[in-house]
């Protein structure tokens, strides 16, 4: 079996389960925000449940539109915190505790390897990186199985991708899942578990690890997942606040499909717009001017996303027809910035340094778009309209070409600037 | 059960965003999200559509987000069924969870242009193009999905779960 099936049948308290099941699997972990959790909560008490399966695996995060953007967004947030308090739930994060949910769950060792998390958002599949499975549900997934402590799967066919070789400076996971989704298509993985291995994911730090299977959803995949090793042990000693098991798969695994890239091939990757697989090197995109420049969200707001923008931009300046917005994804990451530095080298580069929200990342607040306005982000999508007006555009790229491309103010690669 | 009515054709990969902006997400009213359906893939199309009509799209329908306000708000809009190509997973799932009738047909999807008038019968899963005189196909619904058709959604079936526990 696949690290993912054997994941799902511990949890359907099976030895075994393949691809294409139906089955109906035990939960360790919850999630919704306070765009999705307003729907699960009405649901939820449409069910008949009078309390939450357990108190202390229901993690309610307002992070989209928090800290409350609009009367309607604070309603929303009101919700979350309503529900928290009549259920006595161990897990709800009020702003000010609360980060970008991907980067906040994992830094907080509330996600573990061998978990099984199912979470009202479509980049729940981040955990992946930690050897859990995880996957985005709808709302109502959500109210079911906080009053269940189960959820209804299809067992997925697995998809291997193997990277090798070594890394060119200033590419990082996010140019190496760029790069995958523009060579399979924003379906290519649809129903499918990624699984990412090889000598390059070897040597790849978890935050780079969190940000590919963060976008595996963008290649239609049910779930990204790492088989866990020692930078995967290293990461959750001292955090784990559950005890967890690593999985591994087997020699004689199935896999529907198996895909080699050299890493030494690929260079710093943009996405433009309006799908995340219409990918092109960076270099290539010289002549396109830039009016935003967002770093953050749960793809890349983590502390060594910030640092890699820090190191491009220390000493320089945001063009002056750009504006640049950095966010770190959560409390934990602003004080560290703060601490080293990072918070100082933005400002006095003319960005502004924001607490954590999801914000522009879905056009929700903290930097729209106007017609005819361009942003490059570290987000993960760049649909018609995702960061404001329909007519707007959003070009995706890591930490490092959005830093360069903010002091350019078209998009530029690194070595331009340095 | 007999769904006949006007179609509205979609291309490739439209997205949830495309189906309703997030933008509008501060509420999960389903009236006010039917306010702005597939609003940034048509800016007409909310005052276009009439209840009764058909979505009909192709492959990859309602890729991106997991929002729920999507299908919440294609019903909400008096859309009777999407019929795609292919559907995005969570997209999927939203749909048969609050009770969207949804049908995946390569040939449908290929066949049906704007305004054609269909019928899909969704017991059996056969598409009539009306306007063309012609019949199509949908993959079998699997039958757990079934289960939680008759059950009337997700939280029905759950709440029959919970009583006979």
């Amino acid at each position: 079996m696949t690290i993912t099936e054997k994941i799902l049948a511990a949890h359907a308290g099976r030895d075994k389960v393949s691809a294409g099941e139906l089955i109906n699997a035990k939960v360790d972990l919850i999630l919704a925000n306070d765009i999705t959790a307003p729907i699960s909560i009405t649901e939820f008490k449409k069910t008949g449940a009078k309390e939450v399966f357990d108190k202390d695996r229901v993690a309610l995060i307002p992070d989209h539109f928090a800290p409350q953007k609009d009367i309607k967004a604070a309603e929303q947030c009101k919700m979350l915190k309503d529900f928290s308090r009549e259920h006595n739930l161990g897990l709800y994060f009020e702003v000010g505790r609360m980060g970008v949910e991907h980067a906040l769950l994992p830094e907080q060792g509330l996600v573990v390897p061998g978990d099984l998390v199912i979470g009202a958002d479509s980049h729940t599949c981040t955990y992946g990186a930690l050897g859990a499975f995880s996957t985005g549900v709808g709302s109502t997934d959500v109210a079911s199985a906080m009053a269940t402590g189960e959820c209804w799967f299809k067992v997925p066919e697995s998809m291997k991708f193997i990277y090798y070789g070594k890394l060119n400076r200033w590419v990082s996971g996010k140019d190496l899942i760029l790069h995958t989704i523009g060579d399979i298509g924003v379906d290519g993985a649809l129903y499918r578990a990624m699984e990412f291995e090889g000598e390059t994911i070897s040597s790849l730090k978890m935050s780079g690890r969190l940000t590919m299977c963060n976008m595996a959803i963008e290649a239609g995949g049910k779930n990204g997942i790492i088989v866990p090793d020692k930078i995967t042990e290293d990461y959750v000693k001292g955090r784990a606040k559950r005890g967890y098991k690593f999985y591994a798969s087997d020699k004689d695994a199935a896999y529907v499909e198996i895909k080699e890239y050299d890493c030494s091939k690929i260079l710093p990757t943009v996405s433009c717009p309006h799908l995340p697989s219409n990918t092109k090197p960076a270099a290539d995109l010289s002549s396109v001017s830039i009016d935003q420049v967002v770093v953050g969200s749960c793809t890349n707001g983590r502390i060594e996303d910030l640092r890699e923008a820090a190191e491009i931009i220390k000493g320089k300046k945001v063009s002056p027809n750009t504006r640049m917005i950095v966010i770190p994804a959560t409390q934990q990451i602003f004080l560290q910035a703060v601490k080293e530095g990072l918070a100082e080298i933005f400002v006095n580069a003319d960005a502004v340094f924001s607490t954590p929200t999801c914000g522009p990342c879905l056009g929700g607040h903290m930097g729209i778009l106007a017609k005819g306005e361009r942003a490059i982000a570290t987000t993960n999508r760049n649909f018609v309209g995702r960061m404001g007006h329909p007519e707007s555009e959003v070009y995706l790229s890591n930490p490092a070409v959005a830093a360069a491309s903010a002091i350019l103010g078209r998009i530029g690669t690194p070595e331009e600037v340095i | 059960m007999i769904l006949k009515g006007k179609v509205w054709k979609f291309g490739n990969n439209i997205d949830t965003d495309a189906i309703i902006p997030a933008r509008y997400l501060n509420t999960s009213d389903p009236k006010e999200l039917a306010k702005h359906i597939m609003e940034d893939a048509d800016k007409d199309f909310p005052s276009k559509v009439r209840a009764g009509d058909l979505i009909v799209a192709e492959a990859n329908f309602g890729c991106g987000s997991s929002r729920e306000h999507a299908p919440i708000a294609i019903k909400a809009a008096g859309i009777q069924a999407v019929v795609a190509k292919s559907f995005a997973r969570i997209f999927y799932r939203n749909a048969f969870n609050i009770g969207l009738p949804i049908f995946e047909s390569e040939e449908a999807s290929g066949r049906i242009k704007e305004g054609d008038e269909i019928e899909v019968d969704a017991d059996g899963g056969v598409i009539k193009n009306i306007t063309k005189g012609e019949k199509y196909t949908a993959k079998p619904i699997p039958p757990f999905m079934q289960e939680l058709i008759s059950a009337g959604g997700l939280i029905e079936w759950t709440k029959r779960r919970i009583k006979a526990s």
